[in-house]
């Protein structure tokens, strides 16, 4: 353990946080990078599903819709483990962290999909309809008109999925990747002599954690919107 | 500026149907180069459904309409291509909302176009200044006054450099007071030569800067000619009835 932990006193609640403190960073990093990488597949399928449930034809519509109702219709554990344990019956073995970046995304995907969805049908018809009148094709309507205008709107329900995705990649301890929770369950369990049963303070310590970044991703997000933010342009 | 003698929009036995009523029964008319030419009628007549035909906006089930030599209901035509030749102004303006008056002007050129920013904007700041607007044009459209967005939104259509201007009812969303700004800007364009079609309910912009009128109800054609002849001579009872409800409504051809 770490000298500098040494000014505190012996088993007292900050020696425990201060000697576990670099152990559960690292399982942060994890959850960071789990996060991160969810979201990120998470937005661009979320996008495709969306431009796909508002722009496309019918078996385009259905495949996109049946996807988004399956996903929102299941618990996020089930899908993350019919990938890490279902899978291998097809012979496609996922390591842990990648298991549950896949099923994050996946599951993120459906419901960004609703968001985006949500914020491109509340762009009036007329924007379209004046972009088609330029001569721009249906492509260039949607990247230059609908979707500048559309992820604006979305900022602030899609601040929400990505605090949602950066917790509930918890669940992700259940296939043993390395994110924070697992890290936490390990230290607990692993402490031993008079040291020993500090579960409140360990998953306290972890909760804080979680509580932090929370707090500093959603002054950000704030900071973004009001950064984008364009006059008139707000949801009706 | 005359009216030359060629023929820029040709309609020929339009029809189109929206479940089982038939908005336009068989509309049939030519629009000759630098010609303005005002479509008048009741609300529900069909108007705003021709007018968007012409540039497909809406698909017409039946007849063709050409666009100088080319016939722009073939199946086989680009209908982008033809879009950026026909000008078309909102009655609700329809301005991009995330893009100031600048950046609306400049993307059609820069994305349709392919004009590089420079030339955009140059090309751009031309025609906002053309319609009284240059200084405004780093406001977004919700810092604009509803008659100065129809004004940006007829430079933004000006700059793709039309053949044809179609203008759906451009001053029925605006404040009485704001109406003017608008018609004069269209009057001036008119002045120059533009070959355009306008739909309105703006007589005495119909009767004193329209070269020909036409008069529709229920989806045809009741009577066209001189704006002259519609407002003091109509040969239809029809129109008669019309212009003197409207007259009662709005004092008249102003």
């Amino acid at each position: 353990m770490t000298p500098l932990c040494q000014i505190f006193a012996d088993g007292s609640f900050l020696r425990l946080a201060c000697d576990i403190a670099p152990q559960l960073l690292q399982g942060l990093g994890t959850t960071f990078q789990l996060t991160i990488f969810a979201i990120g597949l998470g937005l661009g399928g979320g996008l495709l599903l969306a431009l796909g449930r508002v722009y496309g034809n019918k078996p385009i519509y259905w495949l996109s819709t049946a996807y988004v109702q399956f996903i929102r219709g299941t618990p996020v554990l089930v899908q993350i483990f019919l990938i890490y344990y279902g899978l291998p019956v097809f012979e496609i073995r996922l390591d842990p962290l990648t298991a549950a970046i896949i099923g994050l995304g996946l599951n993120s995907a459906a419901y960004q999909a609703e968001y985006f969805r949500g914020a491109i049908q509340s762009i009036s018809r007329g924007q379209m309809l004046a972009a088609r009148a330029l001569g721009m094709t249906q492509f260039q309507a949607i990247w230059y008109v609908i979707l500048p205008q559309a992820l604006r709107l979305v900022i602030p329900p899609w601040s929400n999925e990505l605090i949602y995705t950066l917790k509930y990649s918890s669940v992700a301890y259940l296939v043993a990747a390395p994110e924070l929770m697992y890290t936490g369950k390990i230290i607990a369990s692993s402490l031993r002599g008079p040291g020993a049963f500090r579960h409140f303070e360990v998953f306290l310590i972890v909760a804080f954690i979680y509580l932090v970044v929370v707090l500093v991703l959603s002054k950000t997000l704030d900071l973004v919107e009001r950064r984008l933010k364009i006059p008139g342009l707000e949801m009706r | 500026m005359a009216v030359s003698s060629k023929i820029v929009v040709r309609v020929e036995d339009l029809h189109k149907r929206y479940g089982n009523e038939e908005v336009l029964k068989g509309v049939s008319f030519a629009v000759r180069q630098g010609e303005a030419l005002a479509i008048i009628g009741p609300s529900g007549t069909g108007k705003s459904t021709l007018l968007r035909c012409i540039n497909r906006l809406t698909e017409p089930d039946r007849g063709r309409i050409f666009l100088e030599e080319t016939e722009i209901t073939s199946p086989h035509i680009d209908i982008n291509k033809i879009r950026q030749q026909i000008g078309f102004v909102f009655q609700d303006f329809n301005l991009f909302a995330h893009l100031t008056a600048l950046d609306n002007v400049r993307l059609g050129l820069m994305k349709v176009k392919g004009l590089s920013k420079k030339e955009a904007t140059e090309r751009a700041m031309h025609e906002l200044a053309r319609v009284g607007l240059a200084e405004k044009a780093h406001a977004y459209p919700a810092q604009l006054s509803g008659g100065q967005q129809q004004r940006v939104s007829i430079a933004r259509a000006l700059a793709m450099d039309p053949k044809l201007m179609l203008f759906d009812e451009p001053t029925s969303a605006l404040d009485p007071e704001l109406i003017g700004e608008v018609l004069q800007v269209m009057q001036h364009l008119a002045e120059e030569g533009m070959t355009m079609i306008v739909v309105t309910h703006e007589m005495g912009f119909a009767r004193s800067v329209c070269h020909e009128v036409i008069f529709m109800e229920k989806g045809v054609i009741v009577e066209q000619g001189p704006p002259d002849q519609v407002f003091l001579n109509p040969r239809q009872p029809r129109t008669r009835q019309f212009l003197s409800k409207i007259s009662e409504l709005y004092g008249g051809a102003r």
